[in-house]
């Protein structure tokens, strides 16, 4: 099986949905010629051509809307934003317009919008968000994150293929320092399940993203101290996968949450909210939380440090409630 | 042309000052009245495969398009088999079958949707047109600028109409937009623009069918301000109080309806007596759509929870309970 990065696995996952399906087409600011900011699309352009990869004017709103209108048309866009931070530009046509289309008139709406997120990079407040939350929030939406390479080909495919308008954030901490083995025959990896990426038996630690891999850093020293940590990747936020989430919990009996995004009205504000109303009865601890301090994310390099969780400050919370 | 202005009078008639006084119709009511010339000299050139995205207040365009008054009765009064199955109320309705998709209350945002379709019907080359509808008020929106621009970009077949009816809610163009004439934007992004009298349903009629010529012919996009007044308020509780009477009564003496009435008259197209008809039949069609409406049931509230995502049997949209017939189009 070849080994391959998050970036080659996400940009063949595009590549191979091309292939397969005409209507699929490519749409976004600088992805043609230039290949895109990270390089996701390199070389689309001369393989498809100028009518399935298309530069676009700096119009974040109508990349979303014209998206729009060519999936109602039958199409199946993939809109690239340069930065997902700059998803706000387009925000109202995808909570207003996009997400609820097949409610009010039963039309379907297949598209994706991709792009990279997150932070760990110095990219400041505008190149650095974990924006997924604003759209968990919206109903008629799909939101995935891949952590792995694997996972980022599969959710790429299933996301193309979906009948929905899907989200698909990128960890760009993660395009080209992630490489794991990605299967040449064609699979898909379901939206709505999660994944368990490390077995254990005495805490639960629930993620996604990037935080996947500081969660099986702090696993791993966990382990080191006789602790058996299970780590969850939640892989889709919406739908949220609540099977995979409870059964974990009702195995470790303690449960630990942790994204890069910040505090307030995170996904781990909706797990805890979850495993509290139907899993009471099977906690031995208090549910715990790491997460981003409630600021924008700060550029200077010990600024984001301090402002990112990371496998010290989880393996921390992890032995705090380990020994609770 | 006729039948469909006055189609349009007395439906809307209907629902402000009846149904909605009567309380089957609850929530917001927003009405073309004296500007119908704009919807029905556009729609109506429109062919098959051809994409309209009207505005709140294009009645016809709907109508033209092939939605039963059935359908549209049943949706503003919420009920289960209306074609939004009761989501969504007024004027929202859409069908790519029919070729017609709906604006959403965020004013511009189908602007950006109708170069998507565009750029689809460019891609099949089988030189068919989008047209969408917008207010002068809309015009203040990012997205109306980010759609005329991307579509004289990429020379897309849209036709983007501005039914300027003089007041966005209560604010008068001054405060809305300092240009003298909004038709001089198409020039600014590279299209042909132009100003046209939108309560003369025939000026109309020329100036889009030109514009639809240029994009069928893949000559790309073109706007067109068509100059009318709302002769209501915003909506059925707004009484306009801020629109001086001088103005109503101005625009008064330039119906579109009375207009092409005179015309029809004094060309001898038309007699008085079969105006009449016109109108009687239009009465019967408006009681028997009400009347099924009206004994058409009410959703069920567990149904809210179907549908906000497409499954297995998406495209519900061709299992409208109500039959989808063409009786209603009528193309001239």
């Amino acid at each position: 099986m070849p080994v391959m990065t998050y970036l080659d696995a996400i940009r063949q996952g595009i590549w191979e949905e091309m292939e397969r399906d005409p209507s699929v087409f490519l749409l976004g600011e600088d992805i043609g010629a230039y290949g895109g900011a990270f390089k996701v699309t390199a070389g689309m352009l001369e393989k498809f051509g100028a009518e399935r990869v298309i530069d676009t004017p700096i119009s974040e709103s109508a990349i979303v809307g014209a998206a729009v209108g060519a999936a109602l048309m039958g199409m199946r866009p993939v809109a690239e934003m340069q930065f997902m931070d700059f998803i706000s530009c387009g925000f109202d046509q995808i909570v207003n317009m996009a997400a609820k289309i097949h409610y009010r008139w039963g039309a379907k709406v297949p598209l994706v919008i991709r792009g990279p997120a997150g932070a760990g990079v110095h990219g400041g407040p505008f190149h650095s968000q974990s924006n997924e939350m604003w759209f968990v929030h919206t109903p008629g939406l799909k939101v995935v994150v891949p952590a792995t390479a694997y996972d980022a080909k599969g959710l790429i495919k299933a996301a193309i293929r979906d009948d929905n308008p899907v989200l698909y954030f990128e960890h760009k901490f993660l395009y080209r320092r992630i490489k794991d083995d990605v299967p040449e025959e064609d699979y898909t990896v379901a939206i709505g399940q999660a994944r368990i990426a490390r077995e254990g038996s005495d805490l639960t630690l629930i993620t996604y993203g990037a935080m996947v891999w500081a969660a099986l850093e702090a696993a791993d020293t966990l382990a080191k101290e006789g602790v058996s940590v299970e780590v969850v990747d939640l892989r889709s936020l919406l739908p949220y996968d609540e099977q995979t989430v409870l059964a974990s919990v009702r195995k470790t009996n303690k449960v630990l949450l942790l994204h890069e995004d910040t505090r307030t009205g995170g996904m781990a504000g909706e797990l805890a909210a979850l495993i509290a109303e139907t899993s009471f009865e099977d906690l031995d601890g208090p549910i715990v939380r790491v997460t981003a301090p409630d600021t924008p994310v700060p550029f200077s390099p010990p600024l984001e440090e301090y402002f990112l969780p990371n496998a010290q400050k989880v393996a921390e919370a992890a032995r705090k409630l380990a020994a609770y | 042309m006729l039948y469909y202005l006055k189609l349009t009078r007395a439906a809307e008639e209907r629902i402000e000052r009846v149904l909605y006084r009567q309380g089957k119709i609850v929530g917001g009511v927003y009405v073309g009245r004296g500007q119908e010339a704009i919807a029905v000299g556009a729609a109506i050139q429109l062919v098959e495969g051809d994409v309209v995205l009207p505005s709140h207040r294009d009645f016809a365009a709907f109508v033209i398009r092939g939605f039963t008054l059935k359908e549209i009765f049943c949706n503003w009064m919420g009920r289960a088999n209306g074609p939004t199955r009761g989501r969504d109320n007024t004027l929202h309705l859409g069908d790519m079958g029919r070729g017609v998709i709906p604006i959403i209350s965020h004013l511009g945002d189908t602007c950006p949707v109708a170069c998507g379709v565009a750029m689809a019907l460019k891609q099949r080359g089988e030189g068919r047109v989008a047209l969408v509808h917008f207010g002068e008020g809309t015009t203040s929106r990012g997205d109306v600028h980010e759609a005329m621009n991307w579509a004289a970009v990429m020379k897309l077949p849209v036709i983007f109409i501005c039914n300027n009816n003089a007041y966005a809610y209560s604010t008068p163009t001054e405060k809305q937009y300092a240009v003298k004439d909004l038709a001089v934007r198409g020039a600014a992004y590279g299209m042909p623009g132009a100003k046209v009298d939108g309560n003369d349903v025939l000026a109309v009629y020329s100036a889009v069918a030109e514009a639809i010529r240029l994009a069928r012919a893949g000559r790309g996009p073109s706007f067109l301000e068509c100059r009318t007044f709302r002769m209501t308020g915003h909506s059925a509780h707004d009484m306009a109080e801020y629109v001086p009477d001088k103005l109503f009564a101005e625009w008064q003496e330039k119906d579109p309806i009375g207009l092409l009435e005179r015309k029809l008259l004094s060309s001898r197209i038309l007699t008085r007596e079969r105006i009449h008809e016109i109108e009687k039949t239009i009465e019967k069609e408006i009681d028997d759509a009400v009347a099924f409406a009206d004994s058409s049931p009410m959703p069920e509230g567990p149904t809210a929870l179907e549908d906000a995502y497409c499954g297995p049997k998406c495209g519900w949209e061709k299992t409208s309970l109500v039959p989808s017939p063409s009786s209603v189009v009528r193309n001239n």
